[in-house]
């Protein structure tokens, strides 16, 4: 993002003309990063750039093509999620983060594509195809914001943003080679963001560097009074130097580090750990007891709450209808049978079990009440440290034939994920290695709610002094 | 087994979801194993936890009871698949 923002100031490239070099390698992509484009649009506010560019304007953002995943409304632009059930829905407004972006001189390139309503951990399920990685076409570039992670790494747009209910930023941004944030929740408005588990979403900017990433994320946090859950506060601006790592306490919880765990992996981790110790970053040993039940209460929380925001796809007022029915119960049954994929109906099913009569405190409520315990153990442990280092993922990208018929191994592969998402706190992605075949590995920083800024400056100061986001595909 | 096929259809039915007889053995024998793995939650003692329902504590988020506009008509028709006199048109619902 930096050196095209430098590109458009010093060397007077136009953004009309990156633009268009971008839509037409767009539009012959061998990936599938992409589900649309918008070649008008774009061109449109590429040129309004030109000319706030012309007039000096100061915004980094001016003509940057951001590319944005397909279950973030954009106003007369197809949103789909991926899925059959919204293949012909066109919002009438912008999510807030595009407002945003939009703002600030942002040209909203294309829509990316994910796991049908980003439930999903591999962009295998969508509707449009699989994405496939592009460090390796054979293999999954993780998901569910798989598209977005492969536009980036590919260079097919300058930034972009996805969304992480349970790891969908990160993990594909540490199967790719790039970084992502899942910001603090309630930071970023999820106005206009499809509602998956709606305690969990959170809208995450995904990008080369940590730096990248901090533009993204300072122009799309926030308060908006159109999120009831957005939070009303000061919002600290990310240091762009990065920072002073010196008496820095990072945590090292072993409960990472534990069984399923890849060897090459590990060894990347470790690394990235020790350069943070070399950069004066103190290490301390933490706890994290309950993180082992992670995965049981996430996919407990997560499909309770798909289950009642998916209720609003019944072919009445929007999406796809089914032909044909007699009556109004049946056109509900036929159309979302007809309009929802495996995984999707999978979760719903799941989430309807949890939550109907005489289960509800056996698996709901229980998976509530130990969330309060993952919640209180970071409480805990950010006592004693300040970020919380890990690995982002338990192995490199794998097969996108892999794994596709064990929906339980594919939710395993979140359990470093899912705790920020439980526990509402920011969580980073970043480059820290490479594996035994070459594919790249990520690290995970954790910090305290609204500490974005700190996993953001720290990230910028490690990659200060190593060079894994450099390496493209 | 935790859920038997009979139950399938029942969640099924609760969730409007039209399901063959395929789609039903499938996911009797995945929920299964799903349902099996969230066993593991019964090792941890919550006895007296409070359930954490959200994250960041907000009250109600509210707003001056004050006339705004709102979505016209013609957008908030724009995606209804059938429609008719600006209202959405379903099958008949009383005979």
């Amino acid at each position: 993002m930096l050196e095209t923002a430098r590109r458009y100031r010093s060397d007077g490239i136009s953004p009309v003309r990156v633009v268009q070099d971008l839509i037409a390698k767009i539009k012959t992509e061998p990936y599938n990063a992409y589900i649309s484009y918008d070649e008008e649009g774009a061109l449109r506010t590429a040129r309004e750039a030109e000319k706030a560019l012309e007039q000096n304007g100061e915004e980094l953002l001016i003509g940057l093509p951001i590319a944005v995943k397909d279950n973030i409304c954009t106003k007369g632009i197809p949103t789909t999620c991926a899925s059959h059930i919204l293949a012909n829905f066109v919002p009438r407004y912008n999510a807030h983060v595009v407002e945003r972006l939009r703002a600030l001189g942002a040209v909203i390139i294309g829509k990316t594509n994910l796991d049908e309503f980003a439930m999903g951990s591999t962009t295998i399920s969508s509707f449009k195809g699989p994405t496939k990685n592009p460090w390796d076409m054979t293999k999954t570039p993780g998901g569910s914001s798989g598209g977005s992670a492969a536009a980036v790494a590919a260079g097919l747009c300058a930034g972009a943003l996805g969304s992480d209910t349970g790891g969908s930023v990160r993990m594909p941004a540490s199967f790719c080679g790039i970084t992502g944030l899942k910001p603090t929740y309630g930071s970023v408005s999820r106005f206009g963001l499809v509602a998956f588990a709606s305690s969990l979403d959170q809208i995450g900017p995904m990008a080369r560097t940590a730096h990248d990433a901090a533009i993204l994320y300072d122009a799309i946090k926030g308060h908006d009074p159109k999120d009831s859950t957005s939070v009303a506060r000061g919002y600290r601006h990310t240091p762009l130097d990065g920072i002073d790592l010196k008496g820095v306490r990072i945590g090292v919880p072993q409960v990472f580090f534990g069984a399923g765990l890849a060897h090459d992996v590990e060894r990347a981790v470790r690394y990235g750990q020790k350069v943070f110790e070399e950069l004066g970053a103190r290490i301390v040993a933490v706890d994290l007891p309950h993180i082992p039940y992670g995965v049981a209460v996430y996919y407990i929380i997560c499909t309770a709450e798909a289950s009642s925001n998916l209720a609003r796809y019944d072919g009445v007022r929007y999406g796809m209808r089914a032909s044909g029915a007699k009556d109004l119960l049946d056109l509900y049954l036929e159309t979302r049978a007809a309009g929802f994929n495996t995984e999707v109906k999978r979760r719903i099913m799941l989430g309807t079990y949890v939550l109907s009569a005489g289960y509800y405190d056996q698996y709901y409520r229980k998976a509530s009440q130990v969330r309060t315990l993952i919640v209180k153990d970071f409480a805990r442990v950010f006592e004693d440290c300040d970020i919380i280092l890990g690995p982002t993922t338990p192995c490199t990208a794998f097969g996108l034939t892999d794994m596709i018929d064990d929906p339980l191994s594919i939710y395993l592969l979140d359990i470093y994920t899912i705790p920020a998402n439980l526990a509402g706190i920011p969580a980073l992605s970043i480059p820290c290695g490479f594996g035994d075949t070459g594919l790249p590995i990520g690290m995970q920083l954790m910090a305290p709610a609204f500490r974005d800024d700190l996993l953001l400056s720290a990230g910028i100061a490690f990659q200060d002094v190593t060079n894994f986001h450099r390496v493209k595909p | 087994m935790k859920i038997t096929a009979s139950e399938v259809e029942h969640v099924a039915r609760l969730a409007r979801l039209n399901l063959d007889a395929q789609e039903i053995a499938r996911f009797q024998r995945e929920l299964n194993s799903i349902l099996d793995y969230m066993d593991l939650l019964n090792e941890v003692d919550t006895v007296g936890v409070e359930p954490t329902v959200h994250t960041q504590s907000i009250s109600n988020a509210l707003r001056q009871d004050e006339l705004q506009p709102s979505q016209d008509l013609r957008d908030a028709l724009a995606n209804a698949p059938r429609q008719k006199d600006g209202s959405i048109v379903v099958p008949k619902v009383l005979e």
